[in-house]
């Protein structure tokens, strides 16, 4: 079942930097789905895409339909911030609030509107070990945010996406400025969520998409040059230009 | 990953591949030459040699498994470091066949031979030229070569049913004769199980080049036919 359809989406920024070429791809609920290829190939494109993050760069033309649940995202009418709390994103960097842990999470669910305390205290606690940092904060709650690691606030921002209990988690990159444990947590965390949320990563490096990839996408200069099942696209991909990336052949 | 170090590596393990293959290949033959001769000193050393096959089977093993570790392999880079440590193992095993060969050549000694080794001969030609050109093909990834290969297995087979049939009319005849009969049933038996897995390593080649994984010949199995 796929959760997100895109159909024939061409995207072209004003400066022509990077731009989406015709790309039409289903990502299926309830699994891992890696995009990676080099840089400029349009992954975070299409990442800010799917919530509409792009409204606010300089995007030339654009056309194709993006649907989550058969409804296009793309349509003008759509409320983004509805769409945004379904559709979750953690960036490469950790952006912490400058406020405590507890506050970092229940953020965006007093912005949303909830006033229960004990709703948002089982979504705090839902959400750190769901984001597996409960058992290093559960103590330590109202210690301001920035005095955790790199890799504890990254799994932070991942629980603030957590706790508003979103469909869809896009990671850009998350684990590029982590040690290999704690990008070994996030990687795990990762395989937990999928039971739950359909998940869109980009990986930062093809290691990274091996070992997460359910399914996996590679991109080459705004073209969707293979999709496949992880398995089969990192050990037998069908196109050349896909083996030689893999095989670090070039990027 | 740097691409010249893992290329360089690849090659490496690849040339060390054929090496082991070319020590198997002389043991396969020298193997029955000793028999024939009933040279039991020969028969000693290619006994011995199993030991250095051994050895850079596992060195081969080693390298691919290093390679593995610190290169991250994908794709073809990795079907080709699955492939040498599978074909490595094939080797290993073929070279046990040889010196299962020069063990039977020992334990017969100087008893007088039952008849003169006409198929047992060719049986090992056949494997070891085989065996040869199955490796030239792994090396160079060469699928269409390797798929040709197993069809010869048939030749192989068939000179098997034909000395176990002899050797069995033998053994009707002349109960006498059946000790030495049963050492030559396993000389023949120990080079058809060599052909069979000279079939394994086309295969190999076969995953490499295409990613595919097919069985070439069904009739690769343990059971006697």
């Amino acid at each position: 079942m796929n959760k997100i359809s895109i159909e024939n989406l061409t995207l072209h920024y004003s400066d022509d930097k990077e731009s989406l070429q015709n790309i039409s791809l289903g990502i299926p609920a309830n699994a891992i789905t890696v995009i990676f290829g080099p840089a400029g190939g349009g992954k975070s494109t299409l990442l800010r895409v799917l919530n509409r993050l792009n409204d606010l760069t300089d995007v030339s033309f654009m056309k194709g339909r993006v649907l989550i649940d058969n409804e296009d995202i793309l349509d003008p009418r759509l409320d983004v911030i509805t769409l945004r709390r379904r559709v979750g994103m953690v960036f490469a960097r950790p952006v912490v609030l400058p406020m405590s842990i507890r506050q970092n999470l229940t953020y965006g669910l007093e912005v949303a509107g909830e006033k229960d305390k004990s709703k948002m205290d089982a979504a705090i606690e839902r959400s750190l070990i769901q984001a597996a940092l409960w058992d290093e904060v559960r103590d330590r709650l109202n210690d301001p945010a920035a005095a955790l690691s790199g890799g504890q606030q990254q799994r932070l921002c991942l629980a603030r996406v957590l706790a508003l209990e979103p469909e869809v988690i896009l990671l850009d990159e998350p684990t590029s400025g982590l040690d290999p444990i704690s990008t070994g947590k996030v990687e795990e965390s990762l395989q937990e969520l999928k039971k739950t949320y359909t998940i869109v990563l980009v990986p930062h490096s093809v290691q990274q998409a091996a070992r997460a990839a359910d399914y996996a996408a590679f991109f080459l200069q705004g073209e969707l040059v293979e999709f496949a099942q992880g398995d089969k696209l990192f050990t037998n991909p069908t196109d050349k230009r896909t083996q030689d990336y893999v095989e670090g052949r070039f990027g | 990953m740097t691409r010249e170090t893992l290329d360089h590596k690849l090659q490496e393990l690849l040339d060390d591949t054929l090496a082991l293959g070319t020590i198997v290949e002389h043991a396969i033959l020298h193997s029955v030459e000793a028999l024939k001769a009933r040279d039991i000193e020969m028969a000693r050393k290619i006994y011995q040699k199993d030991k250095d096959i051994n050895h850079k089977r596992f060195e081969i093993e080693n390298g691919a498994i290093i390679a593995i570790a610190t290169q991250q392999p994908m794709a073809m880079d990795l079907r080709i470091l699955a492939s040498v440590l599978d074909v490595a193992g094939e080797l290993e095993r073929i070279g046990d066949y040889a010196k299962g060969i020069a063990l039977i050549t020992i334990r017969m000694g100087d008893e007088p031979p039952i008849k003169p080794l006409i198929d047992i001969p060719k049986m090992a030609e056949l494997t070891a030229d085989m065996l040869h050109r199955a490796l030239s093909a792994f090396v160079e990834y060469d699928a269409q070569k390797a798929v040709a290969i197993p069809e010869e297995d048939d030749q192989v087979d068939g000179l098997y049913n034909q000395v176990y049939r002899e050797l069995l009319t033998y053994m009707i005849s002349d109960p006498s004769t059946i000790d030495r009969a049963t050492y030559l049933l396993w000389v023949a038996h120990n080079l058809e199980r060599a052909a069979d897995r000279v079939t394994n390593i086309c295969e190999r080649t076969i995953y490499i080049a295409t990613g595919k994984r097919d069985e070439i010949d069904s009739s690769d199995d343990e059971a006697l036919t």
